[in-house]
């Protein structure tokens, strides 16, 4: 059993930071490339998430990040404190966005769930959002 | 995040080197429709042999370029990515709009 937490600033290109930073974490459990590429997503959807939705660019906030490592199965648990999301089932749908004059996808949560084992969204409006992720890395 | 745009009589090729997200977007973004302004394209080719990572953030910014180049009439192609960027490819659906060459 290990643990990692961290808070960072919901500023722009920090994405970069907290990916490497979770990714190197679990490589503890000897993920292979292809699983750490997929924490690697996870986590820059998560966080980008924060940064743009959550607090909407305000870069004075903070988002938390923490890890847990158990054996095989790491749980990724990203939180910020910001808007929350009214209705988290439409946010999950393929190509929902409430931005889209901004390019943006829609794709967020469907790529993690994508490559996670487990996603939970708890979020309430102007409170904040908590992405509970589960990773399961296979044995070698 | 490395970017190099070339045109060659009309087959403009935008290479991305290095990690594709929110962090860069707004600049890769800012360049490449500069570059599209400057005309004379006739095919558009994202080189993606040197882009080790992208999320959701790079595939909003492949649907502006391709809403962009469609009403120029522009054809846009993919070329090399590597394994992850290209399931990410894959799983939103671009191959769909933009075919793959290698």
């Amino acid at each position: 059993m290990n643990k990692f937490s961290m808070k960072l600033l919901a500023k722009t290109g920090n994405e970069s930071f907290a990916r490497s930073c979770v990714s190197a974490f679990c490589l503890e459990a000897n993920p292979t490339l292809e699983e750490i590429n997929d924490i690697k997503t996870a986590v820059s959807e998560a966080v980008t998430n924060c940064i743009v939705h959550a607090y909407s660019g305000k870069d004075d906030k903070f988002i938390d990040i923490s890890v847990s490592l158990e054996g095989q199965k790491a749980e990724i648990i990203i939180e910020d404190y910001g808007c929350g999301i009214e209705d988290v089932d439409k946010a999950m749908q393929p190509f929902f966005t409430t931005k889209p004059d901004q390019e943006r996808s829609g794709m967020g949560f469907t790529l993690i769930q994508t490559f996670m084992n487990d996603v939970k969204i708890i979020s309430q409006k102007d409170k904040g959002t908590k992405v509970v992720m589960q990773k399961e890395f296979k044995k070698d | 995040m490395r970017l190099e745009l070339t045109n060659r009589s009309g087959c403009a090729v935008a290479r991305l080197d290095g990690e594709l997200d929110e962090g860069c977007v707004k600049e890769v973004r800012e360049k490449i429709d500069a570059f599209i302004r400057g005309g004379n394209i006739g095919q558009f080719v994202f080189d993606f042999s040197k882009l080790s990572f992208m999320d959701s953030t790079g595939i909003g910014m492949l649907l502006g370029r391709y809403k962009k180049l469609k009403q120029l009439d522009v054809p846009i192609y993919i070329s090399n990515a590597s394994g992850h960027v290209d399931f990410i490819l894959s799983t939103a659906g671009i191959y769909t709009i933009m075919k793959k060459i290698s």
